[in-house]
């Protein structure tokens, strides 16, 4: 950055210090992301790109006026304070209204400049790629793929005094690999927080032992199949279902976790196994915002909330319901804790499980996905989902991938899996293939499922 | 026409692609344009009629793209600095070279004529960004108090959004076009809730998204006042109507609910980039591959479909696009046979096509344009039937209208679609509404089982926001007409027996 450009630190002070309105929060967000898209065994995008947000949330009678504008200098600044000032005067007060969340223990070195990342990030993934695409030529592989990795500050001002601060690294590497005839298509992918833990040559012949494991294709019509759900299938179902778990929705009725007769269904055994859904900041690996930044209310998070402290959460313990989302104001409603959305998941058995290798080896007849793709709500009263299988479905006969099969589409939902599960292996980091746009930070154990139902055949590879 | 956003025209514009071009001359680009946008996007959701959130937001920003030595490079900022300018195209050339070990592709765009000063706006009335907030929440409120007020209505979702995008872009070949256009979709959802049972169901307005202004929300392109009366009615018909009977059943669509089908299963198929692999790992590829151009049959004689970017109140409708190039419009399905891609210049060139379709778009300076989707229209038959006329050759069949859930795979065969109102025909007729129904289909299979378009009179032109495609992802807008059009012997489900229930 240039010396012109302001400090967000400044920008939220400035922004605090002229606000006229009751209360006022201001969120700066210093973005810097790097990536390299590959396919066909070459480049095809690529890119370094730097920008910043700044939204400065005006609080007026327990009206809401939020305002994001491009500020580069002072006068900007004070033109985006007044457009927010003037919208909360114009609105009505809003339903969750709250006093704004008071300071308690500081959060980052508020200080510290924007923690930044750079194509450089890639200076030993691209020769590797290189190196493995011109491999690929003779062995009759095609690559295709994209790694990323962005760096994102947030600075957190409230005008009733919190100064907060995070750093949020987050990266991604997706190979896929297809034969040369493009008949046979596979997958693995993983999260990274800056890449030093990244090994491509590994990647790659994962991608080559998939491939390889399709040599014997096998045609299987729809039906109900014991299947193994890999850790991405099954971050991408329970992301899923994290994402429906607004606490007020399930209190008027409206979602899967509404119970019969009213109320919901927190209380309730959901998996026949024990298992714990939850989130929590401080997981190793999948560490993530420890307070609440948000610049609009919305799905189960509210803005008066901004700065709330975010903690381990159980949503499901022991296969029993706990927790739905709730903001605070909804939480005084209820009388209920508030929680609020953290930015990662973890599904476990607490008591351990089985490796893939060895639920593989304990298969008699079975498939084995490895993602899945399109995922969309059918019916949001029993989340029933619809999708399709991706990039690898093998069949397992006597504890052995013996085949590749055809894709699927199923039709499932979350919910119901879990309580028919009949085994949860150990659980493992993973990137969810269908949201890894927006949800990176999983880890996922393999499900067994007796009886998946997949509703017909796609002829996709 | 309205004017071109002077706060944009405001910015350093011609200082900032001088100081870029220059600089990339004399770094040897072989290609390079800079982009500057100013994306303006206002957010509104109520809940019951009540404002839950109303968020005004821009995004702008400055971007240089370049081909260097045969390998794209790309960079993107945010100020508006002739050095930042000048370091962007450094940057982009450091992106240029850091790639070149994985590229094995040389770049190269198709010709396209010099356009010097052009500039363009989409056709809309009244700016949505110049409205008071408080005139444009008091109207969302009204029209969800009145649906709120209705009999069986526990619960009412509506929302809002509305995008104002410029655009300047400047090449070395001396391309300087600057362009504005304004986009708007509201929506209304109705919840009745049955809490005894522990059910509920929804029906929401099956308005489209448009190419328009603020003027849509009043009267101009569609009656909201009309639609929301009737929509507790149907909402109720919906709560009490009987479960759907698995089978095959003959489908008369609505261009409410077509358009996704026509989105999903030709808009995508038919994008060359996904055909050539380049989305393989990502939004996936085609199985209308470039070896099947002129040969594929599509689906059945009746069916012609084009690719545009000229619609008028279309939202993929621009002058020009991201790499300078003229809208137009073009065969892609004729007499039921593939017949063209929707391309970028650099495609467009590999494949010794000619000149680009003209469908690359980045959805902001911080990203790197890509071919994205044109309108892609399923063009109605010329004296064809109504609607009425359809339904009236259907025995036992569905009525289909207003999209809702909607999946499909990686290479575009297998798609299943549910909508907001499937109504049961039998002889001829319109019995009432079925719940729980899905159809599922191949495309090749489906399109070839259209036996009839319907005429002008039926024509619609729908679409989406929020369509995705890329990593990192993008978001794109894009519309779809058709007419209704009638189906026979496609699979229903029901939904409920899916679920195992």
């Amino acid at each position: 950055m240039t010396a012109a450009y302001l400090r967000p630190q400044e920008i939220v002070e400035r922004a605090l210090a002229i606000s006229r309105a009751d209360d006022c929060a201001v969120i700066v967000t210093d973005r810097t992301e790097a990536n390299l898209r590959w396919a066909n065994n070459s480049l095809t995008t690529n890119g370094a790109m730097r920008s910043r947000q700044v939204i400065v949330v005006s609080f007026v009678g327990g009206a809401v006026g939020s305002v994001s504008r491009h500020v580069s200098n002072v006068d900007d600044l004070a033109l985006l304070v007044s457009a927010s000032e003037l919208a909360a005067r114009g609105a009505s007060p809003a339903e969750d209204a709250m006093p704004l969340v008071e300071p308690g223990a500081p959060a980052g070195p508020w200080e510290d400049g924007p923690a930044e990342t750079s194509i450089e990030v890639f200076s030993e993934v691209a020769p590797a790629l290189g190196q493995a695409f011109g491999e690929s030529g003779g062995a009759d592989r095609l690559l295709f793929g994209f790694a990323e990795h962005t760096m994102e500050t947030t600075y957190l001002g409230t005008s009733s005094g919190l100064r907060l601060r995070y750093d949020q690294p987050a990266g991604r590497v997706e190979l896929n690999g297809k034969t040369g005839d493009r008949s046979r298509s596979v997958w693995t992918g993983v999260g990274t927080r800056d890449f030093s833990d990244v090994d491509v040559a590994a990647l790659v012949s994962e991608v080559s032992g998939k491939l390889a494991w399709g040599s014997r294709q096998v045609d299987l019509p729809p039906g109900r199949y014991e299947t193994l759900l890999p850790p991405s299938c099954v971050a991408d179902l329970m992301v899923y279902l994290y994402w429906v778990s607004e606490r007020r929705q399930a209190d008027e009725g409206r979602t899967v976790f509404s119970k019969a007769g009213g109320g919901t269904r927190i209380g309730e055994q959901l998996a026949s196994i024990p298992v714990t859904l939850r989130s929590d900041p401080n997981e190793p690996g999948l560490e993530t915002g420890p307070f609440l930044a948000v610049g609009t209310s919305g799905q189960g998070t509210s803005v008066f909330d901004n700065g709330m402290p975010l903690g381990r959460t159980d949503w499901i313990r022991d296969g029993v319901l706990q927790t739905l989302v709730t903001p605070r104001w909804w939480a005084g409603k209820s009388d209920t804790a508030p929680s609020a959305y953290v930015e990662n998941l973890v599904l476990e058995d607490p008591r351990g499980g089985r490796d893939l290798a060895d639920l593989i080896a304990a298969t008699e007849r079975g498939l084995l996905l490895t993602t899945l793709w399109y995922i969309r709500e059918v019916d949001p009263q029993n989340l029933l989902l619809t999708g399709l299988t991706r990039d690898g479905v093998f069949l397992i006969e006597n504890g052995e991938v013996t085949g590749a099969v055809n894709n699927f589409r199923f039709n499932e939902s979350p919910v119901d899996l879990l309580s028919r599960m009949t085994e949860v292996g150990s659980s493992s980091r993973t990137l969810p293939r269908e949201w890894g746009d927006y949800f990176t930070r999983a880890a996922m154990p393999t499900l067994r499922i007796p009886d998946f139902n997949m509703s017909s055949v796609s002829p996709a590879s | 026409m309205p004017d071109l956003d002077a706060e944009f025209t405001a910015l350093p514009l011609r200082q900032l692609a001088d100081a870029a071009l220059t600089r990339a001359r004399e770094l040897g680009a072989e290609h390079a344009d800079l982009r500057v946008e100013r994306v303006r996007t206002q957010s509104v959701g109520l809940r019951d009629a009540t404002v839950e959130y109303s968020a005004d937001g821009e995004d702008r920003g400055l971007a240089v793209r370049l081909v260097h030595d045969g390998t794209w490079g790309f960079a993107a900022g945010v100020e508006f600095t002739v050095e930042e300018a000048v370091r962007l195209v450094d940057q982009a050339v450091a992106v240029a070279k850091v790639s070149a070990p994985v590229n094995t592709d040389r770049v190269e765009l198709a010709d396209e004529p010099v356009y010097a000063d052009a500039t363009w706006v989409s056709a809309y009335e009244i700016d949505p960004f110049g409205v008071p907030e408080p005139d444009k929440l008091a109207r969302l409120t009204e029209l969800c108090e009145r649906l709120m007020a209705a009999d069986g209505v526990d619960h009412v979702n509506a929302s809002l959004q509305a995008v104002k995008e410029n655009k300047f872009y400047a090449d070395l070949r001396g391309t300087t076009i600057t362009q504005q256009r304004v986009r708007i979709v509201p929506e209304f959802t109705a919840v009745a809730v049955d809490r005894a049972a522990g059910g509920f169901e929804t029906m929401r307005t099956v308005n489209p998204p448009v190419g328009r202004g603020w003027e849509y929300l009043t009267g101009t392109g569609w009656d909201f006042d009309a639609e929301l009366a009737e929509l507790p009615e149907l909402l109720a018909e919906r709560t009490k109507a009987p479960s759907i009977e698995a089978g095959q059943y003959d489908l008369v669509i609505h261009p409410s609910q077509l358009w996704l089908t026509i989105h999903e299963s030709i808009g995508h198929a038919t994008e060359l980039d996904r055909a050539l692999g380049y989305e393989a790992a990502y939004a996936g590829t085609s199985f209308a591959t470039f070896d099947k151009l002129n040969t594929l049959q599509y689906g059945s004689p009746v069916m012609h479909v084009t690719g545009d970017r000229v619609v008028e109140h279309g939202l993929s409708t621009i002058g020009y696009d991201d790499e300078g190039v003229a809208g137009q419009q073009w065969d892609i399905v004729r007499d039921g046979v593939l017949v063209g891609y929707q391309t970028d210049r650099n495609m467009a060139r590999l494949m010794d096509l000619g000149r680009s379709t003209g469908c690359a778009y980045a959805d902001s300076s911080g990203h790197v344009p890509v071919q994205r989707m044109a309108n892609v229209s399923l063009q109605p038959a010329a004296d064809g039937p109504s609607t009425e006329e359809l339904i009236g050759r259907v025995e036992r069949g569905l009525y289909v209208v207003g999209d809702k859930s909607w999946s499909i795979d990686m290479q575009r065969y297998n798609f299943q679609f549910t909508a907001q109102r499937f109504y049961l025909i039998e002889n001829g007729r319109i019995v009432g509404q079925v719940r729980d129904a899905a159809y599922q289909a191949t495309t090749t299979d489906f399109w070839g089982a259209m036996e009839a378009v319907g005429g002008p009179q039926t024509y619609e032109l729908h679409g989406s926001f929020q369509c995705g495609k890329a990593q990192p992802g993008q978001v794109a807008p894009v519309s779809h007409g058709a007419p209704s059009a009638l189906f026979r012997g496609i699979t229903i489900l029901n939904t409920v027996t899916e679920a195992g229930k």
